[in-house]
């Protein structure tokens, strides 16, 4: 391997660890508040991506530079309505019910959700490159890359990484989420709404997952099939980092991306492994995750 | 109750004979009802370990186990009887349940089930990349075996194999429930109310869960066999996730405080597949979806839950 291709490799797991750490927050983040694991994300993460593509093959005629708008539109658009929907009807009147039927509801949204995206798009491959193609290609150490996977993406990432951050532990809806997240009985007793509180942090997951659909729109071919593969793979980086890890969810999707990355230039067939191994080492030792908190049995 | 049939032990012995009779009857419902015991098989393996509270959202890998085991017997050794597969089948997957269980028993809820899947999608990885063993995402298929010895024409087999799966299916029904009903399934589902007093009664805790986990992944191999020999074909698919979650919808759609829930669920799913796919085509996958939706807002027991309210009901809440 030399130095080319290492480089191709780093670029090329940087850009894909932006869009899985999208995806991994969002899951992590419902799951740290509302204790369930959204089976639907791979789904809402699809036609995030579908609705995107819909949105910016549309306005492109008009002017290219629109589609950028079109996907963050997209992405608000499917979390708000789809997300908003799956909590408010589904998971709402479950509230405190066994852990499974919780899971099993969301699993039943995203055989619902992939059928419909098979029935409003089709199943032939749809492409929607607009974005891509408008922003430059640059040089690094030497090996051009397209600016949007190299700078956008990343970018985007570091300024939800750091938004995420910033919203849950210095304003005040952050810390109501967080005491939501603490002691749900305690915070509604001093007048907290924890059911807006599951609505929004919901509704904001899911946008995320929405948001790094869309954003992968331009640089992949949308084909039935990638929300069920997406959800397991957010689920293996938001498990390996610990649910709920919001600091660790970027690194373990920076050390995912750039592992698969290598191993595609090395061993090309041991790509979809990489993540389910990876998952399965780091939980055989550490069930709670690289960064979760270990929780001590209490007897 | 003793000596008295349970209502649902008359329902399972009326819903196992309508199995062996009806297919006479309509010949298009051999595979259906061949599929319906099967999967249910597979779906009692799941209902056991919900009995502990556990839920493995990974079990399609033991179905695959036992479906490849058939798979790569044909291939590499050529021929085959049906004994001998569903034999091999079911000790592949209890080592393979051995092995995954010593690990995975030693957590709980969330953790339980993040394993199992990592497990499971591993598996998935291997059998849809390494090409040369296993055909990739095409499969491998599975030539029609033998009976002891004796040859079928493709008519007569789809009966032979019915009627393997119902026998199948009514020793595992009336084996999980005797399992459930001696001490060692009491302290199973002591696991789910009170995990800690099970210790305190100087009984390994894990060591209960892992008998339950080898059971019911020896069950998933005989299962995922069975659907190997039915369909004729082995793929991938059979370990991906959305198989494991297919088990544990048809638990939760039966109900799964009772062994014969899996059979209820299973009867279900696979009707409303059947039906929908024949009449619909491409919504199958909605309709079931919707089913399920309902069946967890209105009827989170199940159609066996469905049953026992309505019971319960008539005799004035008790």
């Amino acid at each position: 391997m030399n130095s080319t291709l290492a480089i191709l490799a780093i670029l090329d797991g940087i850009s894909y660890a932006a869009l899985v750490f999208l995806v991994s927050v969002g899951l992590s983040l419902i799951f740290g508040v509302l204790r369930v694991v959204n089976v639907a994300h791979g789904s809402l993460y699809a036609f995030g991506a579908y609705l995107a593509a819909t949105f910016s093959l549309a306005v492109a005629p008009i002017s290219p530079w629109l589609t950028y708008p079109a996907l963050l539109a997209a992405s608000i658009v499917i979390g708000v309505v789809c997300g908003g929907f799956i909590e408010r009807f589904l998971l709402r009147p479950l509230s405190g019910q066994e852990d499974v039927l919780q899971l099993l509801i969301t699993f039943a949204a995203f055989m619902i959700m992939d059928n419909l995206q098979r029935l409003i798009w089709g199943v032939q491959p749809i492409f929607a490159a607009e974005p891509l193609r408008l922003l430059p290609n640059i040089a690094v150490f030497g090996v051009s890359y397209t600016s949007y996977q190299v700078i956008l993406l990343p970018g985007v990432a570091l300024a939800t990484l750091f938004g995420l951050r910033y919203f849950l532990r210095r304003t005040l809806s952050g810390a109501v989420i967080l005491a939501v997240t603490e002691d749900r009985e305690a915070s509604t007793a001093i007048g907290i709404d924890a059911k807006r509180v599951y609505f929004v942090t919901f509704v904001i997951g899911a946008s995320l997952a929405a948001l790094g659909g869309a954003l992968a729109s331009p640089t992949t071919s949308l084909v039935p099939g990638m929300g069920a593969d997406m959800i397991v793979l957010s689920f293996a980086v938001a498990a390996t980092a610990g649910l709920g890890q919001i600091e660790g969810t970027a690194l373990t999707a920076l050390m995912i991306g750039l592992t698969r990355a290598f191993v595609i230039y090395l061993q090309p067939e041991f790509e979809v492994l990489v993540p389910y191994l990876l998952m399965v080492l780091v939980l055989l030792v550490r069930p709670f995750g690289l960064f979760g908190a270990v929780q001590v049995r209490k007897i | 109750m003793s000596g008295r049939i349970k209502p649902v032990t008359a329902i399972a012995i009326i819903f196992f004979l309508v199995s062996a009779v009806a297919p006479l009857l309509v010949s298009s419902w051999a595979t259906l009802f061949a599929l319906i015991l099967a999967k249910g098989i597979v779906v009692l393996g799941i209902i056991l370990l919900l009995q502990a509270g556990q839920v493995s959202f990974g079990h399609a890998m033991f179905f695959a186990t036992g479906a490849y085991t058939a798979a790569f017997w044909g291939k590499y050794v050529g021929g085959g009887d049906i004994v001998l597969f569903i034999a091999l089948g079911g000790i592949t997957s209890a080592i393979f349940g051995l092995i995954v269980g010593l690990f995975v028993v030693r957590y709980r809820e969330i953790f339980f089930g993040m394993l199992n899947l990592a497990f499971s999608m591993v598996l998935w990885s291997l059998l849809e990349k390494m090409f040369h063993y296993t055909n990739g995402a095409d499969g491998i298929r599975v030539p029609r075996p033998a009976l002891l010895g004796l040859s079928f024409a493709p008519e007569t087999f789809q009966y032979v194999i019915l009627y393997v799966s119902l026998l199948i299916a009514v020793v595992a029904f009336y084996g999980v429930q005797r399992y459930l009903d001696s001490p060692l399934g009491h302290m199973l589902r002591a696991i789910k109310s009170n995990e800690t007093r099970l210790e305190y009664l100087g009984t390994s805790a894990r060591r209960v869960l892992l008998i339950g986990y080898v059971i019911s992944a020896f069950l998933g191999g005989i299962g995922g066999t069975l659907v190997a020999i039915i369909q004729q074909i082995a793929t991938p698919e059979f370990g991906f996730w959305t198989k494991s979650g297919e088990f544990v919808f048809i638990a939760i759609l039966g109900g799964s405080a009772h062994a014969f829930g899996a059979f209820a669920g299973a009867a279900m799913f696979e009707c409303v597949r059947f039906y929908a796919a024949a009449h619909l085509a491409d919504t199958w996958q909605l309709i079931l979806g919707v089913v399920l939706i309902v069946i967890i807002l209105y009827a989170p027991n199940g159609l066996i839950g469905l049953r026992q309210r309505y019971g319960q009901a008539k005799q004035g809440g008790h």
